[in-house]
């Protein structure tokens, strides 16, 4: 697991989604499910993917079948990157 | 592009009723395509008045046979699909008045969407209920909990291939003014006003709104709104639908996720007229990729119309800006004001003429006076006109006794017209509370300038986020269930987010001691609570120490002054954050 993916997704998340930078994310916390990213932020974090990692995960696939999770989220980027 | 159509704007609607008009076009256009249905993953389907009718009569029947009467409520709980339009349509036919409600999302709490369900359902006493299989056991659980036993209908158990012809139904037979729908406003356990709205007040509502926005045959409607929510379920589908303009319909769901869909879909159907919500100028704005814009015209677009929340001068500017490149007109930015109780809209403004924008003074406007200023002056606030009242509707602007204040004077907005709700259902109440001596008492805050319209603010606590109305009380009852935090210590209010165009929702709360740790689990648990109960994600969730929150005389805590002390020592104190 590339942890340099999943620290700067937690960075973005609690910063920038939950506005709590001092709080600490775990790498299998639900982020959709538990209602910790809100379906507005849906697509800020699909937008900070694709510049970071030039993967686009589609607007399809922005809801917790495909991840919810920021493990399952890291394994996306890194299988398509 | 949308398929040629020939009929012009309709019939009569003096005496409409929705299942008449419906089965006028049905006899007269069966092949007019009313509905473009679109999907994110399939081609977008194609819905004629002829198949609308031959659907929906599918599950009129299925209605009838379960024993359900005309005049009896039918609570229709379906995702964004054809099905839910067919099955709305199913009760109007029968004759029964439907309620679309709200889908349980991934995010909210099943235990609380079902008691939020069984408080509805002992208010509205509905016959039926409309669902779908895998939401079934959800409804039955709800409804074993309530003290009525309405019959519950899966809608893939509707069978489509033997359906008697609509000859003989009920709902044809129907009075103007009865009740025609049930619209419900925001706001969860006990809090549920289901607005009764006649077949009279529709048709009235339409007749009037369609002049005003100078409605044509050749307009095109393109929607993304709910349709359990006033602007989604009048502007975004009745409007279109019963005065023969064609209506292009994608989900509130692949909006969110794609927002580009919908100015393709305005580009491909060369759509005119769209409502949304202030914050959608600001999604739209900034979250579109400029590869999905691709071959995007925006020229046919002749109204964006920003209704349901408090407007803003720099949305619609930041919204200009960006897509003007791709064909966007600056005089299609038009604005309104509206209300469930008129139906819909009160005033319109941005059609015929661009919006007028008040540059006034803000230090005036916190003693209620809306004075003009000079529009380089610092002190100067960018006011979005709501427009003029529509032709059948007239707009007050009062004191607390209910007398008419003077021109640019802020007071209460009072409304009288003939399109008014029919009343709360079940709750005659709150219904008489609502109006003084025949005016509807909005509970907005605004002035006239001339005949236009200015919305300042609210009396009430209520907080919109994404044009949703969210009751304090509610958020507040949910944050002190959680451990740690006292009821009573906890206060909920809205803070204008100029990136996003709408409301940031916080809350403080109180706890006993201030410990790090505890006060991010806390902070935690409050974030998830409210998110799963009420569907509303908390933006800022600040924690503090006793005696921290302002109360009033009766010792119930101040929301407002407690807004403004957040505003001053925490916003003051930090950079103004940027949610996005």
């Amino acid at each position: 697991m590339d942890n340099e993916i999943i620290n700067s997704l937690s960075e973005y998340i609690t910063t920038q989604i939950l506005k709590q930078p001092n709080r600490a994310l775990s790498t299998s916390e639900a982020l959709i499910s538990g209602g910790l990213v809100d379906s507005f932020s849906l697509v800020d974090l699909a937008l900070f993917i694709e510049e970071n990692y030039g993967v686009r995960i589609d607007d399809t696939e922005l809801n917790a079948d495909t991840f919810d999770t920021l493990e399952q989220l890291a394994a996306i980027i890194e299988d398509r990157r | 592009m949308v398929s040629p159509r020939s009929t012009a704007l309709p019939v009569d609607l003096k005496n409409a009723t929705l299942s008449s008009v419906l089965v006028e076009y049905s006899e007269h256009a069966p092949d007019q395509v009313c509905i473009y249905l679109l999907h994110s993953t399939r081609p977008a389907l194609k819905i004629t008045y002829a198949q609308l009718l031959a659907r929906a009569a599918c599950f009129a029947g299925a209605l009838n046979q379960h024993g359900v009467k005309r005049g009896d409520v039918v609570i229709i709980i379906l995702d964004h699909s054809q099905e839910l339009i067919y099955a709305f349509f199913g009760a109007v036919l029968a004759g029964a008045i439907p309620a679309i409600m709200p889908f349980l999302t991934e995010k909210l709490s099943p235990v609380q969407y079902r008691s939020s369900l069984t408080a509805l359902l002992d208010i509205t006493r509905p016959g039926a209920m409309i669902t779908c299989r895998e939401f079934e056991s959800e409804v039955e659980q709800a409804s074993a909990g309530s003290s009525v036993s309405p019959v519950i209908i899966a809608a893939e158990n509707i069978n489509h291939s033997r359906c008697d012809p609509p000859d003989n139904i009920e709902g044809i037979h129907g009075d103007p003014d009865e009740i025609a729908v049930l619209q419900h406003s925001s706001g969860t356990t006990g809090l549920q006003k289901g607005v009764a709205l006649s077949h009279r007040a529709v048709f009235n509502q339409l007749h009037s709104y369609a002049q005003s926005i100078h409605l044509d045959p050749q307009d095109v409607v393109v929607s993304w709104l709910p349709l359990y929510h006033d602007m989604g379920l009048i502007a975004g589908f009745l409007l279109p639908v019963m005065l023969g303009v064609p209506l292009v319909l994608m989900s509130p769901f692949d909006w969110v996720r794609a927002p580009h869909r919908l100015l393709k879909a305005i580009s491909e159907y060369r759509g005119t007229l769209c409502w949304l919500p202030n914050f959608a100028y600001n999604f739209c704005a900034l979250k579109i990729r400029e590869s999905d814009l691709q071959d995007v015209d925006l020229s046919s677009w002749r109204a964006a119309i920003n209704c349901s929340e408090p407007m803003y001068w720099s949305s619609h500017e930041m919204f200009l800006e960006r897509f003007r490149p791709y064909g966007l007109r600056e005089d299609a930015l038009a604005t309104c004001y509206a209300m469930a109780e008129n139906v819909f809209a009160v005033t319109q403004g941005g059609i015929q003429s661009p919006t007028l924008i008040d540059a006034i003074d803000t230090t005036a406007l916190t003693t209620g006076h809306a004075v003009k200023i000079d529009q380089d002056d610092s002190k100067n606030v960018k006011l979005l006109s709501a427009g003029k009242p529509l032709g059948n509707t007239s707009v007050r602007v009062v004191d607390a006794q209910g007398q008419s204040l003077p021109d640019r004077t802020v007071g209460e907005i009072a409304i009288k017209s003939n399109c008014m709700l029919t009343g709360y259902y079940n709750r005659p109440d709150l219904t008489e509370q609502a109006f003084i001596e025949g005016w509807y008492m909005s509970g907005d805050l605004g002035y006239l300038a001339g005949d236009e319209l200015f919305i300042t603010g609210r009396k009430k606590d209520l907080i919109i986020v994404g044009g949703k109305n969210v009751y304090p009380q509610d958020i507040e009852y949910l944050a002190g269930q959680v451990e740690g935090v006292h009821p009573g210590r906890v206060a909920a209010f809205g803070v204008y987010n100029d990136r996003a165009g709408t409301e940031d929702v916080v809350v403080i709360t109180e706890v006993d001691s201030l410990d790090e740790q505890a006060c991010i689990q806390i902070a935690d648990q409050v974030r998830r609570q409210v998110t799963r109960g009420s569907d509303i994600a908390l933006r800022h969730v600040h924690i503090v120490e006793r005696g921290w929150l302002l109360k009033t005389s009766s010792g119930k805590v101040a929301r407002a002054a407690n807004r403004e002390k957040y505003q001053t020592e925490i916003l003051g104190n930090t950079p103004p954050s940027d949610s996005s």
